[in-house]
């Protein structure tokens, strides 16, 4: 075998290497969540689909710039929960992890590759939404509107794929979907994503401040300028808060589970 | 027998050091790992040890004490019934799971190491496997871990992958997905390869070019260690055949250690005597019924057979035979799926 004269000796920086990891694995699982439709159609159709719906049904009027915020948290939202929750439920399941452990590849490539993956989505479906909204929808968004919002894409997807990693280790894989689905739609729906908090029943109402995903919206709908950007600092706390919650949920549940192993 | 005739490297000992160790004690297994020089060369031809592990899930113990030792350019196979721990014994190698007591090392190191992962390769059986990235995206990522990887085109030959570099992984047969989990273990020319039923579900030409790939590694001086259920797999490949049974290790050897000097012959005869008094008969190892026959496993066959004619004049239809290396595992498994 002349396997070893072959090898290149390509000893990198020590520094380098690992980020190249990551790199690589975020470039491959972005290309895989792309072209697997059930995620792509889902995570980026709806919300798409949605816009032309409803969207366009509100041609110019307040509602048309309203629904590119709040479709956009919700394409975030499911990014998250999807990519993340169920595909390394699944993962786990599956033995997929099991494998990538064994391998020499650093757990914050895997990590991170999700979580820059789920903010990819996030942004993608924001500039899809800003873009049918300036052309089909009737409305202007300016460029720093445009900005604040793929910046509160990004942003957003870091609480929830916090969310979406502890989710990965509580749900059985098998009704990964469904269950997801249960906390994704009423998720969505309390929190404004689909119309104001105000039109929501009086009880809904009350609990909307509750959810992350209400301050979510609150600041999607300021950097588009449909709210007052007096608040955000508390909802951005709010926001921070949940982050450290779900990844002190997760860790806690990711070292029981090894514990089991 | 001894347990550590296992053939492995010639270790270049100085002939003083032989007829010392083997002087020294009737024992020379023992003697020799006490010997300095041996333990140097010993210490670098050991690739992989478990040291009385044991592992419990929950009540039930995985493993109750397991020892095993892999050396360096053999391939040796880890056989048992369903349960038997051997997929348990594969994650600890792997790190992927601690040991509750004992001690697991891998080239030196802990397994969780990633120094010790670098070199160590693993096939595991995985049900599924991202199926929207191409053959060569997998192969390119597996080898983005490693600082110096085996080259992509070698990595797709040794498995067998030419020509289908460029289809989804949904796309493959289950023959094919199989072989790239193997090139997925190949990607760092690991020192040590963990292959975790490694043919299941390849047909029989895909089987022949993973032991090819086996060997060749096993020559170049890597170490190869494969759970599996075929024992024609073990039979064909493996220099040293380990069988555990409820998370110990019974027997060790060569296959034809263990088919012959171990598990002894088997006799097969019809004989009005029932299998308890058979049992009872001199270096029995094991009775079973095989229809109207008894199957009868014994270290001295001859010893059994003058017994069994001198106390049935009746008996019949008797065969003596060395055991294929199935019935050997039976036998020393307990057989139970023998007789069903």
């Amino acid at each position: 075998m002349s396997v070893n004269t072959f090898a290149v000796a390509a000893q990198s920086a020590d520094l380098l290497f690992p980020l190249r990891i990551l790199l690589k694995e975020t470039q491959y699982e972005l290309a895989r969540l792309l072209r697997s439709r059930a995620y792509s159609l889902s995570v980026i159709g709806f919300p798409i689909m949605f816009y032309l719906i409803f969207g366009l049904a509100n041609r110019g009027k307040p509602a048309a710039l309203y629904l590119i915020a709040g479709y956009t948290c919700m394409g975030v939202v499911s990014a998250c929960l999807f990519g993340i929750g169920l595909v390394l439920a699944m993962e786990r399941a599956q033995g997929w992890l099991d494998l990538k452990r064994a391998s020499p590849m650093p757990r914050f490539a895997y990590i991170g590759a999700k979580m820059v993956s789920s903010a990819a989505f996030g942004l993608i479906i924001a500039t899809l939404l800003i873009l049918l909204g300036t052309t089909l929808g009737g409305i202007t968004v300016s460029a720093t509107q445009a900005a604040a919002l793929a910046g509160v894409a990004i942003a957003g997807s870091i609480p929830f794929a916090a969310m979406g990693f502890l989710i990965a280790y509580l749900i059985p894989p098998n009704a990964g979907p469904g269950i997801i689905n249960l906390i994704y739609l009423p998720l969505s729906f309390a929190s404004g994503f689909w119309m104001p908090v105000s039109m929501l029943p009086h009880w809904l109402q009350a609990v909307a401040p509750a959810l992350p995903s209400y301050h979510l919206a609150q600041i999607a709908f300021a950097s588009v300028g449909l709210a007052p950007a007096a608040g955000m600092a508390l909802h951005w706390a709010v926001l921070g808060g949940f982050t450290l919650l779900m990844l002190v949920a997760a860790w806690i549940t990711f070292l029981r589970s090894e514990a089991q192993a | 027998m001894s347990m550590t005739l296992t053939p492995h490297r010639a270790v270049a000992a100085p002939p003083a050091a032989r007829t010392d160790a083997t002087a020294a004690s009737p024992t020379p297994a023992s003697s020799v790992v006490t010997s300095p020089v041996i333990t140097t060369s010993d210490a670098k031809s050991s690739v992989a040890t478990l040291q009385g592990v044991i592992k419990r899930y929950g009540k039930t113990e995985a493993l109750r004490g397991l020892d095993l030792t892999l050396r360096r350019g053999e391939v040796a196979a880890l056989l048992g019934p369903n349960g038997a721990g051997k997929t348990t014994a594969v994650r600890l190698l792997l790190g992927l799971i601690s040991p509750d007591e004992g001690r697991v090392c891998v080239l030196g190191r802990d397994p969780r190491t990633s120094s010790a992962r670098t070199r160590i390769g693993a096939m595991l059986q995985v049900a599924r496997v991202p199926e929207t990235l191409l053959v060569r995206e997998h192969i390119a990522l597996f080898r983005s871990y490693y600082p110096r990887p085996l080259p992509a085109a070698e990595v797709v030959r040794s498995a067998g992958l030419e020509g289908i570099e460029n289809r989804k992984f949904g796309d493959l047969s289950g023959g094919q997905r199989q072989r790239v989990l193997f090139a997925l273990a190949l990607c760092g020319d690991p020192d040590l390869v963990v292959l975790d039923e490694p043919t299941v579900g390849m047909d029989l030409q895909s089987r022949r070019r993973l032991w090819d790939e086996v060997r060749a590694r096993a020559a170049s001086g890597k170490s190869v260690l494969l759970t599996t259920h075929y024992l024609e797999e073990a039979d064909a490949l493996a220099s040293r055949v380990v069988v555990i049974d409820k998370g110990r290790v019974i027997r060790e050897g060569t296959p034809s250690e263990i088919k012959h000097g171990v598990s002894g012959r088997r006799i097969r005869c019809v004989t009005r005597l029932d299998s308890e008094q058979v049992r009872a008969l001199p270096s029995v190892l094991s009775v079973q019924g095989d229809r109207d026959a008894l199957v009868i496993y014994a270290d001295r066959p001859e010893d059994v057979v003058r017994r069994l004619l001198l106390e049935d004049d009746s008996l019949h239809g008797l065969e003596v035979c060395a055991a294929p290396l199935e019935d050997a595992f039976l036998a020393l498994t307990g057989g139970n799926t023998a007789q069903a």
